[in-house]
């Protein structure tokens, strides 16, 4: 599972879609690998704007990054070189950092949910499926 | 406006069409296609001017490739004729330009090297002094005949003949669907859909950059390397994990696909998920859906939980070495088997609610083909059916039905599982060798 994904899901139980909480899943005892991905500015910026950064911020503490910036880039311009080594950043981050094996939680129902050889499962228990 | 000429592929005529219409909305191109026929290979157009032709065929996989076109006619005098009237404000613009002439033949018998000569010197009066490149020329003329079989051979001569300035070729033409070949990748499995119709499929949804394009039932994701092929972002999910975690973890995995397409910065990731118990977050914007849900005729489709109530009933509170079960990294969640119609109408729905205004909804669905087909597809309120394309087998039929999302003044209607009055029961009928007698539950 890429470090991106963890941007876009939420706990898979339906009484917590409405729930703050369930979003983002708090990580635990998670192992990272680096994995090299081509590089494209274009991708990134179009990422950027489908991010919510007050849950990057989180996820990324959970796995003991504190080095976010406070807040989203804004007005990035691939061809402007800070803008540059922001996406490179975030492009290492985002796509290079592959969690291979974890823990994920819900703040709100508490269930947890696994990754297992890099994939993330979210697969239900009979009682919390319908 | 300029008319062009497009010279479409042989294939899936059905779905040739809609492929054209799709990528002009897709590229903003004004594009009038009464003209068309199924029937024919040949097509002319009027666009704006040559980028616009680039832009439609470009990524064309059903189309070949498109020509400004210079003249036509039935044979090769009135060929030149009109060449000679429409065209010869052109002719300057060439003079000097390394050049290459290319004849294609429809249906035609193979031409020997002397009959090409002969027939490109009859174009002498067109008089470019630059130099023939056969490789890298600036510019390419082609000559398009249209034959037709007669007793058993093609005509000796053709039935009308076009003349054109290539502006580009396909991306058939330049192999893609050689390319994505399903032999020659490197993961694939036993409902691994087809390379030309994943990437028609594709296209149809307007797979492209910047765009993020979702599979929920996406297998060994054969359309999450075409949506990537075309650009897009692909995330894909699955309820079961073993084709997720492929054949091994080197070589044979979706990731290897990626890596072999050279595609891997635009696989987002893949995940174990039951699509009726979504973990996407509601505000995650996707763009287009693909996909070819389980009609299950290798395995019957199933949704996370237990078909034995009762006996299922206090397991929440089973407890394993100190730990409750359910909560157990070994814990393997079981599985119901659920209805296709149900499963139909979750699929719209979720559409309804992620895709933008205009992004598009397309999914296969297989029918037995003495159903009352429109009795078995839904519809979503928000969302238009534009297509219905039929592939035909021989007792049945899969079809690609295409939906795009329409803002708050489209009144459309929701016909649900309950609202339907046709069963789709494919994989009893499949089973049952497609016997009409076998009646349909209702």
């Amino acid at each position: 599972m890429k470090f991106l994904t963890t941007n876009f899901v939420r706990c898979a139980v339906k009484s917590c879609a409405a729930s703050s909480d369930s979003f983002p899943l708090v990580f635990s005892e998670c192992q990272l690998v680096q994995q090299e991905q081509d590089f494209d500015a274009e991708f990134l910026t179009s990422m950027l704007d489908r991010l919510d950064w007050p849950a990057l911020i989180k996820v990324a503490a959970d796995l003991g990054n504190n080095s976010i910036p406070q807040v989203k880039p804004e007005n990035i311009d691939p061809e402007d070189p800070e803008s540059e080594r922001i996406l490179r950043d975030l492009h290492s981050l985002l796509l290079e950092t592959q969690i291979t094996e974890g823990k994920m939680i819900c703040n709100h129902c508490q269930h947890v949910y696994y990754i297992k050889n890099s994939v993330a499962n979210f697969l239900l228990p009979p009682h919390l499926a319908n | 406006m300029k008319q062009y000429l497009i010279y479409l592929a042989q294939s899936h005529p059905g779905f040739r069409k809609a492929e054209l219409e799709s990528l002009a909305v897709l590229e903003n191109i004004e594009l009038d296609l009464a003209d068309y026929t199924d029937e024919s290979p040949f097509l002319v157009v009027r666009l704006q001017n040559d980028d616009e032709a680039y832009r439609l065929v470009h990524r064309s996989i059903l189309c070949r490739g498109i020509y400004e076109l210079w003249g036509h006619g039935d044979d090769l005098q009135s060929l030149h004729d009109s060449i000679r009237l429409t065209s010869q404000p052109h002719w300057a613009e060439y003079l000097h330009k390394s050049f290459k002439f290319e004849i294609i033949g429809y249906q035609g018998k193979k031409k020997t090297t002397k009959e090409q000569v002969a027939l490109i010197e009859t174009f002498e009066y067109l008089g470019f002094e630059g130099v023939i490149d056969m490789k890298t020329p600036e510019v390419r003329f082609t000559v398009l005949e249209k034959y037709h079989i007669e007793g058993g051979g093609p005509t000796a001569q053709p039935d009308h003949v076009w003349f054109g300035r290539e502006i580009c070729v396909s991306a058939r033409v330049r192999g893609a669907v050689d390319e994505y070949d399903l032999k020659k990748r490197p993961y694939h499995g036993t409902t691994s859909f087809d390379a030309e119709l994943s990437l028609v499929s594709c296209n149809l949804a307007h797979c492209s950059r910047g765009k993020v394009m979702y599979d929920p039932f996406v297998g060994t994701g054969s359309f999450l390397v075409a949506g990537a092929y075309f650009g897009s972002s692909v995330f894909g999910s699955d309820i079961d994990i073993r084709p997720l975690h492929g054949k091994d973890s080197k070589t044979k995995n979706i990731h290897a696909n990626f890596e072999k397409y050279g595609t891997t910065h635009l696989f987002g990731d893949v995940l174990t998920m039951d699509f009726t118990n979504n973990a996407l977050r509601d505000t995650f914007q996707i763009d287009c859906i693909v996909c070819d849900p389980p009609y299950g005729v290798r395995e019957g489709l199933k949704v996370c939980g237990t078909k034995n109530e009762a006996k299922a009933e206090g397991k929440e509170n089973l407890i394993i070495n100190g730990e409750k079960a359910f909560l157990r990294k070994d814990y393997i969640q079981p599985k119901k088997p659920y209805e296709l119609d149900l499963l139909l109408d979750d699929l719209l729905r979720f559409a309804a609610q992620k895709l933008p205004i205009g992004g598009r909804l397309c999914f296969w669905m297989p029918t037995a083909n003495d159903e009352l087909i429109p009795t078995l597809i839904p519809h979503h309120e928000n969302l238009e059916l534009i297509y219905s394309l039929v592939q035909d087998f021989n007792k049945w039929s899969r079809r690609l039905l295409v939906y795009v999302k329409r803002d708050e003044n489209y009144k459309g209607i929701t016909m649900s599982k309950k609202d339907r009055s046709g069963v789709n029961n494919f994989r009893d009928r499949y089973f049952s060798g497609f016997r009409p007698e076998v009646e349909t539950e209702k």
